[in-house]
């Protein structure tokens, strides 16, 4: 067995050294509170732009305000599952164990912005489509996103073998990535109810240039405030599955004092 | 304010507060309750930790002195 020393050693001065929960550890600390401070002023900008610069809508007047939380929220749905997916692979092929922690610390952020865009859908669908649900291509897909990642949470936690634990996320995590693109590309191939996408990256965007300012800055924030949550998360497990190591030892004597 | 005549049309959303409040509230809520449960964890992990050292404290190099059990 390695000692701490000596896999410090290996990792030398490489960034792979932050592959390292122990190195990972104090970064995730000091990073995680300026994410979510960004978050806080990002979302402060993007929510006057959406409440107050942005024009009401010609078609369905003030109700799109929604878009503001809807479309920023379904994006980092399906981007934090691709991470996640990622994560898994990584962990899967280099045997890391900060990758597999860095997957479960996202999970929970992914499964509550996924929510987020199936609740703000139905309130947006039921003036504008008037139902607050519909089976269609783009709205089943998304609930399946939503089932897969608590079906990834609670087989994670259920499993007590830490081992075994990743690597049945790993796969879950890996096989339902199929259902991102599917999301994505659902309005373009199926006839669905929803309505296409506004923003793409080979045509304008297809609204007033205030409402995409809006937009795109609160998808920052939700993407910054990811960030913070994930890296705050990702401590305590550490915390958890390096427990027996002498800097956690070290780490629990500084915090004896605040506990 | 630049889109609204008073607070009350602003408070109104053109008829459609519930839909577009509902969607706000729910998500503020979420974000909240998220944030709570996360520094949280972070208390309870640090707390049962340093509760299990106690138990056992062999695991680490005898470092920390068995007193009791």
């Amino acid at each position: 067995m390695m000692t701490e020393t000596q896999e410090r050693l290996r990792h030398g001065r490489s960034i792979l050294r932050f592959a390292a929960p122990q190195m990972f550890y104090p970064v995730a600390g000091v990073l995680a509170p300026w994410f979510a401070g960004l978050a806080a002023v990002l979302a402060a900008i993007g929510l006057w732009i959406g409440f107050f610069v942005a024009p009401t809508d010609f078609q369905q007047g003030e109700v799109y305000r929604v878009i503001f939380i809807h479309v920023p929220a379904a994006w980092m749905s399906m981007l934090i599952y691709l991470v996640m997916a990622f994560w898994a692979a990584v962990g899967l092929v280099m045997n890391t164990r900060l990758s597999f922690m860095m997957a479960q610390a996202l999970a929970p952020t992914g499964a509550m912005f996924c929510f987020v865009a199936l609740w703000t859908g139905a309130l947006w669908g039921r003036p504008t489509w008037g139902t607050y649900w519909v089976w269609d291509a783009r709205l089943t897909s998304q609930l399946l996103l939503l089932f897969l990642y608590l079906g990834y949470i609670a087989l994670t936690q259920a499993i007590e073998d830490s081992r075994r634990a990743d690597r049945a996320g790993a796969i879950i995590a890996l096989v339902g990535a199929v259902n991102v693109p599917i999301i994505y590309f659902s309005v373009q191939w199926w006839n669905t109810l929803h309505q296409g996408a506004s923003v793409s990256l080979t045509r304008a965007p297809s609204m007033a240039s205030t409402m995409l300012a809006g937009m795109l800055i609160m998808a920052l924030a939700a993407w910054a405030y990811t960030f913070a949550v994930a890296f705050w998360r990702v401590r305590s497990l550490i915390l958890e599955r390096e427990r027996h190591t002498e800097w956690v030892g070290a780490e629990l004597d500084a915090q004896e004092g605040k506990a | 304010m630049m889109q609204w005549e008073s607070w009350s049309a602003f408070w109104n959303m053109g008829g459609a507060a519930a839909f577009v409040w509902g969607s706000y509230a729910v998500t503020a809520l979420l974000i909240g309750a998220e944030l709570i449960l996360v520094l949280r964890r972070r208390r309870d992990t640090v707390r049962r930790l340093l509760r299990l050292r106690r138990v056992a404290p062999a695991s680490d190099g005898g470092r920390h002195a068995t007193e009791s059990l």
